[in-house]
């Protein structure tokens, strides 16, 4: 896929499936660091441009496919229920 | 220890009161301890739901939305928003009641399924009726034997005098804090750990058996029971505009004796707790939404008001319900420790930011003392507290972490006693000595 220059990217981790391998922070140390045990910490949630090819990268390589790329949507805020 | 909010209270020693002023609604006519409110009881003061149809009933959604029911189980949503939207999905959806009450210093479910069940049943079927459910799941806390068998009670009773036209099953759900989380609870259902699973899907979207989930505390239901057989203006008439109703409170620690309430929302805190037998002069601080809430100082938890509004500013919210009073003999910092602790035994053990930081947390935590270096231990602290926050998959962790911060802020006098190499337990024991 082919990063258009006029969309944005989110980054984002699932904690429960993420086993602290460190991939993300490898890839892309200006969205990610590492906390003492090695689980990622987010920096910044929005990709740079022409950062997306990476991005990918990261997430296919990491081994529990806990990272999470997803087009930032035009139209924000959508209803969240709570319990 | 009697005083602490990790240890549970036996629900047969739970004091019932109701707030000065307050014509009680849930406790009205409560059986005493080891009583159930019968069957034939109930619909002498409650009429039988309508039969639930799969179309459902968008006029009973209304009359949730006029009477602005809010949930009593921590978020304060409003009930109608989340009937609107798990009755708008394309399959035939499910209600989920949440019984499981996780938090040590809650009674209020436990309290309500094991003497008043009925109220919970209706508003559950009344829910299904309204969004045309196909089944509904109540899980009941399995620490509380008392609910369970008031629940198993309730139902046996229904099943040989009245037809709501819907399976009602009872799920146990095992004595953990995030068990009772919403994802926990679907998970359980569906045949899996009562563990928190990854997001998206939310359960109002695709939940158990993967249709759109209703999931209400057992509070809120029984609120909805009492709104269909006395309308929506009597359930407005106390209150706040926006915040209607009443709410119950689980009082416990420097009081002589722990107590669940009814009060209105909106009520002054100082005289609800002046009102159960409370001083005010003996409190250090105020653990308000319980341990996975806020600690306040005594002034700003006894000048506010028990609603969203006037909390907000304090940082803290209602919450569940739960209100525990420290007694000013009790060293603020050793409590927070302790509830860190709790938190760090409660993790479910899926995120490692969870796993390691909470129990760094209580370690340090433990740890804030001259011996060890106070001041390594609060930047420390300060450090793992901020770092936590949305890091897990559910917001346990983010508890912990505002538990913890809130604490060292209104027990700042005890730290600095601490890193003196004091404590106020140990200067008691010197006195007494």
């Amino acid at each position: 896929m082919r990063e258009k220059t006029n969309e944005r990217h989110r980054v984002s981790v699932d904690f429960i499936a993420c086993r602290g391998h460190g991939m993300c922070a490898d890839f892309l140390p200006e969205n990610f660091r590492l906390d003492e045990w090695g689980y990622p910490i987010v920096k910044d949630d929005t990709l740079a441009p022409g950062r997306l090819r990476d991005a990918k990268r990261a997430a296919l390589l990491c081994p529990e496919l806990a990272l999470k790329i997803e087009k930032v949507k035009e139209k924000a805020g959508s209803a969240q229920a709570g319990s | 220890m009697e005083t602490h909010p990790e240890s549970r209270v036996d629900p047969r020693d739970w004091a019932v009161s109701v707030a000065p002023g307050l014509t009680p609604r849930l406790l009205a006519d409560l059986p005493g301890a080891g009583g159930s409110r019968t069957l034939a009881e109930h619909r002498t003061l409650y009429p039988e739901p309508p039969r639930v149809r799969k179309d459902g009933d968008p006029r009973l959604i209304e009359e949730v939305e006029r009477a602005g029911v809010t949930g009593r189980g921590g978020a304060n949503f409003p009930a109608y928003l989340k009937w609107k939207v798990v009755a708008s999905g394309r399959r035939r959806p499910m209600v989920v009641v949440n019984g499981s009450e996780g938090e040590p210093a809650s009674g209020k479910d436990a309290l309500l399924m094991s003497r008043v069940p009925h109220l919970i049943i209706d508003g559950a079927i009344f829910a299904a009726a309204a969004i045309g459910a196909e089944r509904i799941f109540i899980c009941v806390g399995g620490h509380s034997a008392s609910a369970v068998a008031g629940i198993e009670r309730a139902l046996a009773e229904r099943r040989a005098s009245e037809d709501p036209g819907i399976p009602i099953e009872v799920r146990i759900v095992p004595d953990r804090y995030v068990a009772g989380e919403e994802r926990s609870l679907v998970h359980m259902i569906n045949g899996g750990p009562a563990i928190p699973t990854s997001m998206p899907p939310r359960p109002f979207e695709r939940g158990v058996k993967r249709r759109p989930t209703l999931i209400h505390n057992a509070e809120t239901l029984a609120h909805v029971t009492t709104i269909m057989a006395n309308g929506t203006d009597w359930y407005r008439s106390t209150g706040t505009p926006a915040e209607p109703g009443t709410r119950l409170v689980s009082l416990s620690g420097a009081l002589p004796r722990p107590v669940i309430c009814e009060v209105g929302a909106g009520a002054s805190l100082r005289e609800v707790f002046e009102a159960n037998g409370g001083d005010h002069s003996l409190v250090s601080g105020v653990l308000i939404g319980g341990n996975f809430g806020t600690w306040l100082s005594p002034q700003d938890a006894f000048d506010a008001q028990l609603s969203v509004a006037s909390l907000k500013p304090t940082g803290a919210s209602p919450g569940c319900g739960v209100l525990f009073f420290l007694p000013s003999d009790v060293c603020g910092v050793a409590a927070v420790a302790e509830i860190a602790s709790w938190y760090s035994r409660e993790s479910a053990g899926q995120c490692g930011p969870c796993v390691f930081g909470v129990e760094a947390i209580a370690t340090a935590m433990h740890a804030v003392d001259s011996t060890s270096g106070a001041d390594r231990m609060l930047t420390r602290l300060d450090r793992l507290t901020s770092e936590i926050r949305g890091r897990g998959g559910c917001k346990f962790p983010d508890g912990a972490a505002q538990m913890v911060r809130s604490g060292l802020a209104v027990f700042a006098d005890e730290v600095r006693l601490h890193r003196a190499g004091h404590c106020t337990t140990r200067q008691m024991s010197e006195v007494a000595v």
